[in-house]
């Protein structure tokens, strides 16, 4: 057998009797014991991918298999593997804490001897103990997430499907999931994990597959896809366009990639913040325009999809230019 | 493919009794709903009290009803009533339970793919034996006096339960054909209230407008008042029991394969 705990080779899927395609060619294969991250905006496919290789979808056309065995032949083998957890949360709100884990135990058929005290160790490990016994409609967000993860972990599954686990959180209760995905990849657990964030994905993923619009547009580890972005984006901002426009001339040779005009805004990926800094700074001070600001910060998601695809994370597709799918295919690469 | 990985050991029990486990498992977390929220809890219960002192007390003076006290003639149609209306609790959880994403998590779970309808209907027959038991009791201590004894009692409770179990199956298909629980209850009451008050379950049909009498007569929920009424006064069903249970089983034969196509296409 192969050693991925996912293999999915050409999948497709459609929408709508075909007018909608939601995915387009996604082969992927992630390696036992890591976390393998699923990157892209809202709308590229991520969460297609997730009910795909959850059973919950079926594709329509390719195949998949999950810790080995065939999603569409031999679903109930795979959702015995399997836990899912996402961004909905999808506790039952009117029972308790536990006794949400103690169904989705049952339903899991797992025998009363088991789930009972492994629900309890879940409780506690994540937090919950002392809410055990409230009814879920009075969790905060946070809490509803790891009430979720534990639902998810009860059966003890090596494979675990993060959809989005984070989104919508406030920064601790964030790090809080962070740390128990870690605390569980250490134990030996295989986890997919869908983001729109840079940062998580970074942060979690040994690798990554970039999707856009249904189509991986970059893959590889997330240090790769960030030297071949640039560490650092210096933001540039001033007071009317025209200097901008000027001002993004002259430093533009500062980045190895173009430099991006928003308004009066100039972004710039660059390698060392600080050298690249000061050599924008001399040239603009130089030519006497006027700067009203700077600003360096870690690249975002759109930093990646403007750089890989040449459009905003946020942007739907445009149609006004000659871009059909050929020439966006053309720029899928590995870096 | 390879077929040499392992998936976690599980019990051994065959996979009948887990089927069952998962409907009990389904049932067992919809009561607990049911018992849970306030609103569900006035609607099932208190509702039907409310009926029942109604009708009896305030409307129950000026309707005339041929060879017994109103208050008999009145509860066991309350029974038929309450069910249907209980139904409406089918349609609004599915729709729900779907909103929220929950059969979406029950979908990649290893339970059997028919718990989810079938638990739910489940806790609704669980439901009107609650009710039955409630009106019963409330019925007595207003007057209610069944003449037709214990053993006819009890086969017009059976009975309703048929014809309210057949009903879940239809609201299990509007809960998940709607968009949302709101609309799922807005689908509910323009079909529930024709056929809840043009029938037999508060006044006789014969009082309706002629145009109104043969839908009134014939309709299922007539039949069924009738035929529980009958039985529990011991007064003469005519055809009125089996024609309830041929509507049963017609109803289950069509809206439960329909419900379970639904279900299978949404979630």
């Amino acid at each position: 057998m192969s050693n991925f705990a996912v293999e999915a080779l050409n999948i497709e899927r459609n929408f709508n009797g075909g007018e909608v395609r939601a995915l387009d060619d996604v082969s992927l294969h992630v390696p036992q014991g890591e976390v393998f991250g699923l990157l892209g905006p809202n709308g590229s496919g991520k969460t297609t991918m997730v009910r795909i290789l959850s059973t919950i979808l079926l594709p329509t056309s390719g195949t998949a298999t999950v810790n080995g065995f065939d999603v569409v032949k031999q679903p109930d083998a795979v959702r015995r593997s399997i836990g899912l957890a996402g961004q909905y949360a999808t506790v039952d709100e009117n029972l308790t804490g536990s006794e949400n884990l103690r169904m989705i135990g049952s339903l899991n058929h797992l025998e009363k001897s088991i789930v009972i005290p492994r629900s309890k160790d879940l409780l506690e490990q994540f937090g919950l103990s002392d809410a055990a016994n409230r009814t879920t409609k009075t969790y905060s967000g946070g809490m509803r997430r790891r009430l979720d993860l534990a639902a998810a972990l009860v059966a003890n599954p090596p494979l675990l499907f993060l959809d989005e686990p984070t989104t919508g959180l406030d920064p601790q209760s964030r790090q809080d999931l962070w740390a128990i995905i870690e605390g569980l990849v250490e134990g030996g657990t295989t986890v997919l994990l869908t983001t729109q964030y840079l940062e998580e994905a970074d942060r979690l993923a040994k690798q990554l597959v970039v999707l856009d619009h249904g189509k991986i547009i970059a893959e590889g580890t997330s240090q790769q896809l960030k030297t071949r972005l640039g560490n650092t984006v210096l933001v540039l901002s001033f007071s009317n366009t025209d200097d901008a426009s000027r001002a993004a001339k002259l430093v533009g040779d500062v980045s190895k990639q173009p430099a991006n005009i928003d308004g009066t805004v100039v972004e710039l990926t660059v390698e060392h913040g600080p050298n690249a800094a000061a050599e924008a700074l001399r040239r603009i001070d130089t030519a006497k325009i006027v700067l009203t600001g700077l600003t360096l910060r870690e690249p975002s998601l759109d930093d990646v999809f403007l750089n890989l695809t040449g459009h905003k994370a946020e942007d739907p597709p445009s149609n006004d230019n000659d871009a059909p799918s050929s020439k966006r295919r053309s720029r899928k690469e590995s870096v | 493919m390879s077929t040499s990985a392992q998936a976690p050991a599980r019990s051994t029990r065959s996979s009948l009794r887990w089927a069952v486990s998962d409907v009990l498992t389904m049932a067992k977390r919809n009561l607990i709903a049911l018992v849970r929220i306030p609103t569900s809890l006035v609607f099932a219960v208190i509702q039907p009290v409310m009926f029942v002192l109604l009708f009896r007390y305030v409307f129950g003076g000026v309707i005339n009803v041929p060879h017994t006290a109103y208050v008999n003639y009145l509860i066991p149609g309350i029974l038929v009533q309450t069910t249907i209306f209980g139904a409406v609790g089918t349609a609004i959880g599915l729709a729900e339970d779907l909103q929220r994403g929950l059969i979406e998590r029950f979908r990649a779970l290893p339970m059997a793919r028919m718990a989810v309808l079938a638990g739910r209907t489940v806790s609704d027959l669980a439901r009107n034996v609650g009710v039955l038991i409630v009106i019963t009791v409330v019925g007595i201590a207003v007057g209610f006096r069944p003449h037709g004894g214990i053993p006819d009692y009890l086969a017009a409770c059976m009975l309703m339960l048929l014809f309210a179990y057949c009903l879940s199956w239809g609201f299990a298909f509007v809960g998940l054909a709607a968009p949302n629980s709101e609309t799922a209850q807005a689908i509910s009451f323009p079909i529930i209230f024709p056929i809840t008050f043009a029938s037999a379950i508060f006044v006789p049909v014969d009082k309706m407008p002629g145009w109104l009498q043969p839908f009134a007569i014939h309709q299922p929920v007539s039949q069924a008042a009738d035929a529980v009424r009958g039985l529990m006064l011991g007064t003469p069903v005519g055809n009125s029991v089996w024609v309830t249970i041929a509507w049963s089983i017609g109803a289950i034969a069509i809206l439960g394969p329909l419900a379970t196509a639904r279900y299978r296409k949404v979630a």
